[in-house]
């Protein structure tokens, strides 16, 4: 009877008597996640204004973050790991430079994208380079900046699920445990909680820049 | 810490330099073979579900909103998820471990960007090139395959391209699920703890290199198919 309730997909006393371990693979999962797209978004947006002000920098920018965007993830912790051990630091270094591919790329397109009158009327206004960029360019490309930003969450929230392998918690840790005991209930749990995490994160992110961008809506 | 880092290092040397390590059923030739053997399988079946389906839908304009709902479900599901939440049905209904539950997410893995790079290539031909062809007794037919698919055919390639990179990284995780591959040296190393670390790291070389080698090999393959669009 214990037996049969074990294989099935959910066993839901299973996760009742669970509850606890679940809610705290969850806040590490979340704790993972943001860390590295805070993180990623900042050291991306520093890399996204090198690459706009500083032309030729920005193919070598790129080239590296889609060398470090094609290197499989298992792959890319392995190769820290002689480095920096097992733990959180490898896991968000890893993380860290999955996002900045998109996140560079999007940025500066979107930057790119900003009318060149817009610019020189905020240049004719005496803006600084660096007023006129938070104050003009940067809403303008909000936009291709969160979609950026929606695929690089997506990513990473997926990915921490990995992270578990060098020794993260995180809903990785549930998988893995249902893994070792090839008892499917932790490992539906965890994959169905991680997904419906990067779809919430997703829908927030687009729920964030329509409310960012009222001037968008009357179009 | 620098002394364990140089230990594992030329740990990682020693392993590649020794003959035995690249030959055999568990050898590194026989690891990369494995990995990329089930990519192409997955490849060939994905691409067999993706691409006539896309093209026709397209063809017909039928159902524009799924090709944007599969790049986001494609984006949604985590690999690693499809994969182990393959498994306990693949245990199940007698495929086992290893190969099936791997090649089953793979193709899985596989659809959305070939079939969406594919529906929208073949969509994106300009309306009045189409009239312009069945103006001058073109059939249905001909007007697909003289002036639809050669339209097409740079995104096509270049949705064929993003899938097979990510089916060839992604086949890595197939190692968790008992699938012998390069992935493997990752996987097991990591369960060894301090000794294994050599060994993490010549997987990690390893896979890192076959996806990037891929990648730049299919990018080659993709200019020198379509010459006219760089």
């Amino acid at each position: 009877m214990i037996a049969d309730e074990r294989r099935s997909l959910i066993w839901w006393a299973w996760v009742g008597d669970h509850l606890d371990e679940i809610w705290q693979r969850t806040v590490e999962h979340v704790q993972i996640a943001l860390i590295a797209i805070v993180v990623g978004s900042l050291l991306s947006f520093v890399l996204s204004v090198v690459a706009v002000r500083i032309r030729w920098t920005f193919k070598p920018i790129t080239r590296v973050g889609s060398i470090l965007y094609t290197i499989p993830s298992l792959a890319l912790f392995g190769l820290l790991v002689p480095f920096t051990g097992l733990g959180l630091l490898t896991a968000e270094i890893a993380l860290v430079s999955y996002t900045i591919f998109i996140l560079v790329s999007n940025t500066v397109a979107g930057l790119d994208a900003v009318p060149a009158p817009v610019k020189e009327a905020a240049d004719a206004m005496g803006y600084t380079w660096w007023r006129r960029l938070i104050a003009v360019e940067f809403p303008l490309a909000l936009p291709a900046v969160v979609a950026g930003l929606r695929i690089a969450s997506v990513t990473v929230i997926g990915l921490v699920t990995i992270a578990a392998f060098i020794g993260n918690g995180g809903y990785g840790a549930l998988i893995n445990d249902g893994l070792q005991r090839s008892f499917p209930t932790p490992i539906v749990i965890g994959s169905v909680l991680s997904v419906a995490f990067a779809l919430l994160v997703d829908g927030l992110l687009a729920f964030a820049l329509w409310a960012l961008t009222p001037w968008r809506r009357r179009l | 810490m620098a002394a364990t880092v140089v230990n594992t290092i030329s740990g990682a040397i020693d392993f590649l330099l020794t003959p035995e390590n690249w030959t055999g059923p568990r050898g590194i030739l026989a690891r990369t073979q494995a990995q990329i053997w089930i990519s192409v399988v997955s490849m060939a079946m994905s691409a067999a579900i993706a691409i006539p389906a896309a093209v026709w839908l397209a063809h017909r304009r039928r159902v524009p909103n799924l090709s944007v709902a599969m790049v986001n479900l494609g984006r949604a599901i985590p690999s690693f998820a499809i994969i182990v939440l393959i498994f306990p049905f693949s245990i199940r209904f007698g495929f086992g471990l290893g190969f099936w539950p791997t090649c089953v997410a793979l193709v899985i893995i596989g659809v959305p960007p070939m079939f969406t790079n594919a529906y929208s290539g073949v969509a994106s031909t300009p309306r009045d090139m189409v009239e312009a062809a069945s103006g001058i007794g073109m059939t249905d037919h001909q007007v697909l395959r003289k002036v639809e698919l050669p339209v097409a055919l740079p995104l096509l390639i270049t949705g064929v391209r993003i899938a097979a990179v990510t089916i060839v990284a992604t086949a890595t995780l197939g190692a968790i699920v008992g699938y012998d591959c390069l992935g493997t040296y990752i996987v097991s190393g990591l369960r060894r703890g301090e000794s294994g670390r050599p060994e993490v790291l010549v997987g990690a070389v390893l896979v890192a290199l076959l996806a990037l080698s891929v990648d730049l090999i299919l990018d080659r393959v993709e200019r020198r198919m379509t010459p006219w669009n760089t």
